[in-house]
């Protein structure tokens, strides 16, 4: 027999093995709103109390927000300590986009095609960002059986009811046009031989409406945006991090201090629209969980922004992805795609029990997770940590031989590196830290309000998605929020008149942290987690 | 504990570490060759040997266990030669290859490219359809690629295979595969303004009717 797993582990495995057939043979129920809304408070990290704490002074004062967060929040600029001579401008441009991302990259394509001298600055590479890592699709309303409005109500009903209504609007209304404007700069998007899509449902959708490519689908596009960003000229300033807006007397943004990662020399770079696009936050490691993010995930944007005086929205909402690897230790973290379940994998505890439907929407999935591991139904792995069972041997039966290797070919590989054949036995998940829900907050056209000619896009928003993403909804927004960002800000920019440059918020919030003696003594933002281990 | 050497110094690290981790935990504090972390992205391309053997792997640090003896060196950025074009004008056939990535045609047919490849991808067969004008094979030959570079680094023709591979799926994607036209349908109904009154329509429901629509939508089988 085929036995990857410790012993202990394989009597669980042989539990589900026992109880496939007859799991397979019925749809797990789905849970009412009530039972929904009941998991969440009992096992949704976003509802540990202690894991909060206030934050004390900005246009958020008095909300809650992870500890960690808060803790950037409540650190001071770099700039504090090191001067550095603004009228000396290393770079002038019409539109600086701050992230090398999917939402980065495609706002830099539209503002160089709407004529606008544009440039990216990228802490790390171009494409080093949660976009190339997204596996399991974009969501589009474009079947015949779908429509926007239905786009529309999943979104909204998934997010909470809490999303801000012109953003999903938008998020939905340009689905189709994003998939489009993708496919004819030559992404390769899963098709019938016809040249229909090949289309899924997501956890939370009430159509098939998820375009993949395989379980590369992030990977697929970021590459894709990368090249065009690289044929068309545009410069990319990388490992070169921004670390403080820079605004003129009017109070507008006018560009940005940047930090050259390698060697520490500070540049300037002036700019009529500033657009941040920063990504996300899943290196903060909100209540010690592991994430799926990319290394420079780590809230950057959400402080540069805060400082400058930009309102936050849902900074208290965090996407724990229901199913992230728990073993091999090698691979902690690492996403699972939901795509698994789309293809037909179920949830089941340690007594071979499909315990739920494994396409609830992702808090609920990830709070039924923690649930059966917190309750005595998770399996433990060595080194202590709990999971639950990916049934993956489903797909192959469901999908016929072949069909893991074909659609989830990146799964696959990962596991194999460490002996695990996903086809002959299911796979150990535990939530992981996957999505920044909240950041900030944005009109329907993309702006600021608080901050003229300041824009964000991508992850760094909040209000897009409400209080919850649902599966490929993040691919989608980084594409049409980057592409509209990218125009709104090119053609922003040729009424802009700039004054002169400073960076006096700096000062000011300095003496904010001071007075309401909160001052952690440390710099933010972070740029880059703190892993190296030190002996002293 | 095992002792590997990183760019030739001893440290003892933890045998479950990944290279990237048991770097970290040797004190470094990566800034190059450390990307997603999760397999993706390529940023990590690594070169080892261990103690005592003579072949020389390639390997995706994140991805790969530490090992005993094994000598290590990351290769955290490769000049990888990429040609710029106009996606727009380009047409899908042989020349394409030919005036933009001449050197695929010097190819000694070594196959070093596919030894090193991290992703175990016949990378020779990719550029060996490359070379004819076969850019769907190309492209599905080549998809997992997530560009490391490790199959540049030890091409004796320097070939920039995942530059040529990144071309052959563009042109796949746009030229060769057929249309979406249910999408291309959509996109024009949509700016024909056909749904233009019925998402006003939901925007503006009070929060209780959303629910009550939302809990009781009908889902697709």
């Amino acid at each position: 027999m085929y036995t990857p797993y410790p012993e202990y582990m394989m009597e669980s495995v042989r539990k589900v093995e026992a109880t496939r057939e007859k799991r397979m043979s019925e749809e797990p129920r789905r849970l009412t709103a009530d039972e929904k809304d009941a998991l969440l408070k009992e096992f949704h990290p976003d509802y540990r109390e202690e894991a909060f704490e206030e934050i004390k002074i900005g246009p958020n004062k008095g909300q809650k927000a992870n500890r960690e967060l808060v803790h950037l929040l409540h650190s001071n600029s770099r700039l504090l300590q090191d001067k550095v001579d603004l009228s000396k401008v290393d770079y002038d441009v019409d539109v600086l986009v701050i992230g090398g991302g999917g939402a980065g990259s495609s706002c830099a394509i539209e503002a160089h095609n709407a004529g606008a001298d544009v440039m990216i600055v990228t802490k790390l590479r171009i494409g080093d960002a949660n976009t190339m890592m997204a596996e399991g699709g974009i969501q589009a309303a474009d079947k015949e059986n779908d429509s926007p409005v239905q786009h529309y109500l999943d979104a909204f009903g998934g997010g909470h009811f809490a999303a801000k209504p012109e953003l999903v609007k938008r998020l939905v209304m340009e689905a189709p046009d994003a998939i489009k404007w993708l496919n004819e700069l030559g992404v390769e998007f899963d098709k019938e031989e016809d040249g229909r899509m090949i289309t899924t449902h997501g956890g939370g959708t009430s159509r098939k409406r998820m375009h993949a490519a395989k379980d590369y689908s992030g990977a697929e596009i970021m590459r894709t945006l990368r090249d065009e960003v690289l044929n068309l000229g545009i410069p990319v300033v990388e490992f070169t991090a921004a670390v403080e807006l820079i605004k003129d007397e009017k109070g507008q943004a006018a560009g940005a201090v940047l930090l050259n990662m390698e060697t520490g020399d500070y540049s300037v770079a002036r700019a009529k629209t500033v657009v941040i696009a920063t990504g996300g936050a899943g290196r903060m490691h909100y209540q010690g969980f592991p994430t799926s993010n990319h290394y420079g995930a780590t809230a950057d944007g959400l402080i540069l922004g805060y400082r400058a005086g930009a309102p936050l929205l849902y900074q208290d909402s965090i996407q724990y992805h229901p199913t992230g690897a728990v073993y091999p230790s090698q691979i902690l973290g690492a996403l699972v795609t939901e795509k698994v379940r789309s293809v037909g994998a179920q949830l089941v505890n340690a007594e071979g029990e499909a315990y739920i439907h494994p396409l609830e929407t992702r808090d609920v999935n990830a709070s039924g997770v923690i649930r059966e591991c917190q309750e005595g139904r998770g399996v433990e792995v060595p080194g202590g940590q709990k999971g639950v069972w990916l049934d993956t041997p489903m797909i192959e039966i469901l999908g016929g031989e072949g069909t893991i290797e074909k659609r989830i070919p990146a799964m696959f590989r990962m596991y194999m590196k460490y002996g695990i054949d996903m086809r002959k036995v299911p796979i150990l998940i535990y939530p992981t830290l996957h999505y920044q829900n909240g950041g900030l907050d944005i009109e329907g056209n993309g702006f600021t309000k608080a901050i003229p000619n300041l824009l964000v896009a991508g992850e760094a928003v909040g209000g897009i998605h409400g209080r919850n993403r649902l599966m490929g909804n993040s691919l989608l927004d980084i594409i049409v929020f980057g592409r509209n960002a990218g125009k709104a800000a090119a053609a922003k920019a040729k009424d802009v008149e700039l004054g002169s440059l400073n960076v006096d918020h700096v000062e000011k919030y300095a003496k904010e942290l001071e007075a309401a003696g909160v001052a952690t003594g440390e710099v933010s933002p972070l740029l880059l987690p703190k892993y190296a281990r030190h002996e002293r | 504990m095992v002792n590997v050497y990183f760019f030739g110094k001893r440290y003892q690290v933890p045998a479950d570490l990944t290279i990237m981790t048991a770097m970290e935990y040797a004190g470094y504090t990566l800034k190059r060759g450390c990307g997603c972390r999760h397999g993706f992205c390529g940023a990590c391309a690594t070169i080892y040997r261990i103690k005592g053997k003579n072949e020389l792997k390639t390997c995706l640090a994140c991805q790969t266990q530490v090992e005993e003896g094994m000598y290590v060196a990351s290769i955290p950025f490769f000049p990888t030669d990429k040609r710029t074009y106009d996606i727009e004008e380009l047409k899908p056939d042989q020349r394409v290859m030919m005036e933009l990535y001449p050197e695929i045609y010097s190819c000694i047919g070594c196959n070093a490219c596919t030894n090193a490849c991290t992703q175990d991808l016949n990378v020779m067969q990719y550029i060996a359809y490359a070379q004819r004008g076969e850019f769907e094979k190309c492209a599905e030959e080549s998809f997992d690629c997530v560009g490391c570079g490790c199959c540049s680094v030890r091409c004796p023709a320097g070939i920039s295979h995942p530059q040529v591979a990144q071309l052959a799926r563009r042109l796949t994607g746009k030229y060769i595969a057929p249309e979406a036209k249910h999408l291309t349908n959509r996109v024009e109904e949509i700016n024909r303004g056909q749904y233009d009154e019925l998402i006003e329509q939901i925007m503006q429901k009070p929060i209780e009717e959303m629910k009550e629509l939302y809990n009781s939508r009908e889902i697709e089988k």
